[in-house]
């Protein structure tokens, strides 16, 4: 078990990348401080660059530039056999002529441990999901759902990983299965105790099973936290934009002489209160969540609602801009004409995709 | 009650009537001949199973049959493993992968007359380049004269000739292992032999039985190439059972017992590739 440091990393697969074109890089650049036993997942679209990430943290690829750090011990040049590592795959990955047993004992065999040890250990990890009944039976006949748990047991039967490393393990399960894998993850870390990552790019995931979110976009990471911060401080308009359902509004606005941002004409209070200094492409940047109907504020006109179940969600147009809302269930909608109003610590402006302090 | 449409057979037909002049047809001709004795004039005497006891008792027939096994499991025992060690060693990205494909698959480009002469001139003790060298390194090497030397150069050329085509097999196998695997493997800390016998063998089962199946039935109907290359000899030594069999035939123009060979030849061919197809996929059916 360990402390996972990650120091000014950039990984590139091209043979000579250019250090200042950042299109050349996979990940460009990143430091990140994870605490021993910790529970993390790395969110962000299909080729932001967490698997590589988590590749290299595995080392089954050497970065480019930076180094990693298991506590002090810098790891960057080691082979993955080396490292204590244990990694699950998207692709359920078993030994088919081997026996479950022989699949979970494998990575302690391969390292020489005593087999009175091997059986003590994989006993335990068998009884922890729930593969005792098929211990014996080869592993190929099993379904996806029971490869997938034998990886898993893979990355769980070792007493000395210091970290045992997800990417997207629960892609290729059914819906009904996936739910119980994952609440199965979720017991495990807090009965191992062990540091996990989970790459993913479903957020449900992510924001279940993580204390610390880390969200990926572009080969870098745009912000780190905990669930409620991401939803409620994101750092960077992709945050506001991939995570929540529906996304957070994104209205484009002008600063005043005051330094005030105004938005179609009306000044908009917000929590960013260095506004005044803020250069670039401005955003007002709001989640429905937090946008309400007012007697007062930017005129709008209501075109259409949707019925979610417990809330319902409002498409309101002013001018060009599209905002949403969410109204709770019993409240009423304006047929037309209104009026809506932003919650000001919950409103920030964005430059350049980034928030404004 | 249920209608039956009977118009089917029709689409059947064209196979049918290809499958017959194709092989049936040939075969009862085999079989015909193979229960009746000619004299020429194209009159025929029913002999009943006359010439296959024959066969089955001559010691000419068994001879040939002992050196086809032989041959058969000496080209198998070589090509099979020195394939897939070869695969193994092939790139796997790059420009290297191409010129290696292009070399693996000349051999079998080859016509199989061509490949004959150019091993019984290869061969020579007198001027060809394997002959001649092994001569000047102090082996005595003549083909003609020695049964070994004879089966050396009959089985070297064997491997030469078809050793590619186990490992195009093989790398196609190898190819089809998803990464997730190696880099499982390496996670957990295997072996490169572990690697090899827990991943790699186990995924190239179903390639390496077509490989076996295909090379044993087409080494042990090998003609062309030993006819060329030694004609089956010197004596007999190198007289395989498809060599055995057209001597019979053509040179004796023994109808009858050459029939009945044929169909013992064939039936031995259906029977061991039914055995090997059997304890190979026997695993699979276990589970």
């Amino acid at each position: 078990m360990a402390r996972i440091h990650l120091e000014r990393l950039r990984h590139s697969y091209r043979a000579a990348p250019n250090p200042q074109v950042d299109a050349d890089w996979a990940l460009r650049g990143l430091d990140l401080e994870w605490s021993d036993g910790g529970a993390y997942a790395l969110l962000g679209p299909s080729g932001c660059g967490k698997t590589t990430l988590l590749n290299l943290i595995s080392g089954l690829l050497q970065p480019t530039q930076g180094r990693i750090l298991f506590d002090e011990r810098d790891v960057t040049r080691l082979e993955p056999g080396q490292r204590n590592i244990a990694q699950v795959f998207q692709f359920p990955v078993v030994y088919d002529t081997m026996s479950v047993f022989d699949n979970l004992a494998f990575p302690l065999r391969n390292r020489g441990i005593a087999e009175a040890e091997v059986q003590r250990r994989v006993r335990e990890i068998a009884a922890m999901l729930d593969l005792e009944a098929t211990l014996e039976h080869r592993a190929a006949g099993l379904t996806a759902d029971g490869k997938q748990k034998i990886s898993l047991g893979r990355g769980l039967v070792r007493s000395d990983v210091a970290a045992i490393l997800f990417d997207e393990p629960l892609t290729v399960i059914d819906p009904h299965l996936k739910w119980r894998l994952r609440s199965k993850l979720k017991e495990l870390h807090q009965r191992v105790a062990r540091t996990m990552i989970y790459v993913t790019h479903d957020q449900t995931e992510a924001l279940t099973f993580a204390d610390q979110v880390v969200v990926m976009f572009d080969g870098q990471v745009v912000q780190s936290g905990t669930p409620v911060e991401l939803f409620e401080r994101p750092a960077h308009t992709f945050v506001g934009h991939f995570i929540g359902s529906p996304g957070m509004n994104l209205l484009p606005c002008t600063l005043d002489a005051a330094g005030l941002p105004r938005f179609a004409g009306h000044a908009v209070a917000t929590a960013s209160s260095q506004a005044n200094a803020a250069r670039g492409r401005l955003e007002i940047g709001v989640r429905p969540e937090f946008v309400h109907f007012a007697a007062d504020g930017i005129p709008v006109q209501v075109e259409r609602c949707a019925d979610v179940g417990r809330f319902r969600i409002v498409d309101a147009r002013a001018g060009e801009q599209l905002i949403k809302l969410v109204v709770a269930e019993g409240e009423p909608i304006p047929a037309t004409s209104a009026h809506v109003a932003f919650d000001p610590a919950r409103t920030r402006l964005y430059a350049d995709g980034w928030v404004v302090q | 009650m249920r209608t039956v449409n009977q118009k089917a057979w029709w689409l059947v037909l064209p196979v049918v009537l290809l499958v017959a002049f194709n092989a049936v047809i040939p075969l009862m001709a085999v079989v015909n001949y193979s229960v009746q004795e000619t004299f020429g004039n194209n009159e025929f005497f029913f002999e009943g199973v006359r010439w296959f006891q024959q066969v089955m008792q001559s010691a000419r027939f068994r001879e040939a049959l002992g050196r086809q096994i032989a041959f058969t499991g000496i080209v198998l025992a070589i090509q099979i493993p020195l394939g897939v060690a070869i695969a193994l060693a092939m790139p796997h990205k790059g420009w290297g992968v191409s010129v290696c494909l292009v070399l693996m698959a000349m051999p079998l480009l080859i016509p199989y007359n061509v490949v004959g002469a150019m091993w019984n001139i290869f061969a020579l003790p007198d001027i060809g380049l394997m002959g001649w060298g092994l001569n000047r390194i102090g082996i005595d090497f003549n083909y003609t004269r020695q049964p070994v030397a004879a089966w050396v150069t009959l089985v070297a050329m064997d491997v030469w000739h078809w050793t590619s085509l186990v490992v195009l097999l093989a790398y196609a196998g190898l190819s089809a292992i998803p990464d997730a695997y190696y880099q499982a493997a390496r996670i957990d800390g295997a072996s490169r032999w572990a690697i090899f016998r827990h991943i790699q063998l186990p995924k190239l089962k179903h390639v390496l039985l077509i490989a076996v199946l295909l090379r044993f039935m087409d080494s042990f109907m090998i003609y062309t190439e030993a006819v060329v290359l030694t004609g089956g000899g010197p004596g007999n030594a190198t007289t395989l059972l498809s060599i055995d069999l057209v001597k019979i035939a053509l040179g004796q123009f023994d109808l009858g017992p050459a029939a009945a060979m044929s169909l013992i030849y064939f039936l031995i061919i259906l029977l061991l590739s039914w055995l090997f197809y059997t304890v190979m996929t026997k695993d699979d059916a276990e589970r």
